[in-house]
């Protein structure tokens, strides 16, 4: 019986020790709960805005078959928003408030979403490069030592699996097609290019948050190490397709088997996340008025429960 | 006029039906007034979506030449698309979006119940599918036809409005001309005299229950059939067919 | 006050026959709209044939300070398990 103050710390330390999943109603220390729902209200919202980019092409989505494809795949991003805020709601924070976090900047999302979704091809770069550098992310989460955010997160990289797929097909067919096809494909990939690779977050020298996350198994893999499984795997894609990656000094370090490229512009990064990217203003404005223009929905679906349930 | 002509306008009809409605909806994609409604919304998209492609499908196969759906979708103009113009009514508030849906679902789904039994197999199999989906949609918008009935003044105010303005395009879904009727004599097009009958009377009981007063049975607008359409449809074409037309050698 | 609807717990069966197995959770006001939600979330791919939705709030968990009193006193009683039992060599069916 936890008689003593200490006994749920060393509980917890024990099963992070072990390996084994905490739970929610398992002691943790304050501080890991507070983590956990930084990242994971985070990661919520960067799926829920990044619906916003994509959303930007439905309507014009060049066949039934895109539209639809395009439409089943935003809906998914919005279902995965949804496993991760239930996740944190088990952490006792309540979906109002993260919203009200994300609406008032006390939350960020993912810089990469701030960015805007200019041609076609733009949809098949995002569904190449940004979903399938979020799966990399993900594939590392799934092992991540907090029980619902890990279940949600193999929840949602079976989801992903057609993600990154159907981008790719869309930049291969675009990458094969017209001249004019394949210079939007080509212009896609220079303009995603480094955003996705910035996905990954600041280089592990000044990462903030990662030697505790580490600790308590939240993370599993660094920052660096992660963006070089996406880059190793992304340079063979381009070229099968005949793109290039815009990136005058890659090149593959024959030693590690690893390609080497430039240094990104963490600066931008910074700047982007603080709230000067191209599209911050519009994707809060555009979530701040779904949420208004919705209130009276929610209000009236709350009251008729009240009235009859 | 041939019956293989009439079916194949007949075909267009339905087509269009659902992909402009399908088209309404997925201009909702994260616009939900919450996220589970917003997932609701973008799956009845999809299944409106997907049985456009059917019924397109079936009409690129009866015109023939290398015809196909997509063609038929991305490169038809206005005055040749022949939805009822109910289907492509703005997204002005979601009491527009579930009053939209009620009216319509609950027409399709007697249409469907009635291509259930038509003499055409193909379109059989499209509606056995269809009417499933239907249902559910059906469903999803009664649920909220209460809920925003009896829920807050704001909402039954809301609700009431947007009947009172879709209504007048409800007297169309039953129009008949020569195509239904040339179709409805073969047994392959479903009889909207009978439609019409059961339709009433559900969708009045229904607003009764929900404490909304009966919206008044005055002027109709017309002109779906005839591809007239109101001034939304040329705003929603000019997106949906963008590439497709700027780019017109391109394959996507 | 913002609301965004009440918390539900949404359990999935996969099959006939199957045990309902939680899947997750979603906001809604009403049993109905629990039920479309969870279906539109939790089943978009064809993975159920049952959906049961019940308040999290009605929920009753054992609490980790019981769980020595709960679960421990069933740990020894090994005689429940069928292989307790020595069973002569040659018997069959059994
Ligand atoms: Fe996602
Ligand atoms: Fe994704």
């Amino acid at each position: 019986m936890p008689t003593t103050t200490s006994a749920p710390d060393d509980f917890f330390t024990a099963k992070i020790k072990r390996g084994d999943n905490i739970e929610p109603r398992d002691p943790m220390p304050e501080e890991y709960r507070r983590h956990l729902i930084r990242q994971i209200s985070q990661h919520a919202h960067s799926e829920i805005i990044g619906m916003q980019p994509e959303g930007n092409w439905i309507t014009r989505a060049p066949s039934l078959r895109a539209k639809m494809i395009l439409l089943a795949k935003i809906q998914d991003e919005g279902g995965h928003g949804l496993y991760l805020y239930s996740a944190a709601e088990t952490l006792g924070v309540g979906r109002e408030e993260m919203i009200e976090q994300l609406q008032t900047g006390k939350a960020r999302y993912s810089s990469v979403f701030n960015y805007p979704a200019l041609t076609w091809a733009d949809i098949g770069a995002i569904g190449w490069l940004v979903d399938g550098a979020a799966i990399v992310n993900q594939v590392m989460l799934q092992r991540t030592s907090y029980g619902p955010y890990a279940r949600a997160m193999v929840r949602i990289c079976k989801e992903e699996s057609f993600h990154q797929r159907q981008g790719y097909e869309i930049m291969a067919k675009m990458a094969a097609g017209t001249p004019e096809q394949r210079d939007m494909a080509q212009d896609a990939l220079n303009r995603w290019w480094a955003p996705a690779l910035m996905m990954f977050g600041p280089p592990d020298a000044e990462s903030l948050h990662s030697k505790k996350a580490f600790l308590w198994k939240i993370k599993r893999e660094s920052n660096d190490a992660l963006r070089q499984k996406f880059i190793d795997k992304t340079v063979q894609q381009a070229e099968v397709i005949g793109l290039k990656i815009p990136d005058p000094e890659l090149r593959l370090n024959a030693e590690t088997g690893h390609y080497e490229t430039s240094p990104l512009n963490w600066e931008e990064f910074h700047r982007v996340i603080d709230g000067y990217g191209p599209c911050n203003r519009q994707r809060l404005e555009h979530h701040r008025r779904v949420h208004e223009e919705g209130a009276w929905v929610r209000e009236a679906a709350a009251a008729y429960a009240g009235k009859f349930n | 006029m041939t019956k293989q002509d009439a079916l194949f306008q007949y075909c267009l009809r339905l087509g269009d039906d659902a992909l402009i409605l399908g088209h309404r909806l997925a201009e909702l994609c994260s616009r939900g007034p919450f996220l589970e409604e917003d997932l609701a919304q973008t799956n009845i998209a999809l299944d409106l979506t997907g049985r456009a492609q059917l019924y397109f499908q079936y009409a690129a196969d009866l015109e023939g030449r290398g015809q196909t759906a997509d063609g038929l979708v991305y490169r038809r103009p206005e005055r040749q698309i022949y939805n009822h113009l109910l289907c492509e009514q703005p997204n002005t508030d979601f009491a527009y979006v579930i009053a939209r849906q009620l009216l319509f679902s609950a027409f399709d789904r007697f249409l469907l119940e009635d291509l259930c039994t038509s003499k055409d197999e193909r379109l059989v199999e499209i509606a056995a599918k269809a009417l499933k989906e239907t249902r559910y949609h059906l469903a999803h918008a009664s649920d909220w036809v209460y809920r925003l009935g009896l829920g807050t003044g704001e909402s039954h105010r809301r609700m009431q409005q947007a009947l009172n303005d879709l209504w007048p395009y409800t007297g169309e879904l039953f129009e008949i001309d020569d195509v239904g009727l040339h179709l409805l004599e073969a047994g392959i097009a479903a009889d909207l005299h009978t439609i019409r009958a059961l339709w009433t009377p559900e969708i009045r009981q229904m607003l009764q229950k929900a404490g909304f007063e009966q919206p008044a049975d005055d002027y109709m607008h017309t002109g779906g059939l005839k591809g007239i359409h109101s001034e939304h449809l040329g705003h929603m074409l000019s997106e949906m067919q963008y590439l497709v037309r700027a780019y017109p050698e391109a394959t996507w | 006050m913002d609301t965004q609807l009440a918390l539900w717990e949404v359990f999935v069966q996969s099959k006939p026959g199957q045990p309902y197995k939680h899947a997750g959770s979603v906001h809604a006001s009403d049993k109905q709209m629990a039920l479309q939600n969870a279906r539109d979330v939790y089943t978009r791919r064809g993975e159920a044939s049952g959906l049961w939705v019940v308040r999290a709030a009605d929920i009753a968990a054992s609490d980790l300070a019981d769980s020595d009193m709960f679960f421990e006193p069933a740990n020894d009683k090994i005689y429940r398990h069928p292989t307790f039992y020595e069973i002569p060599a040659g018997a069959k069916n059994i």
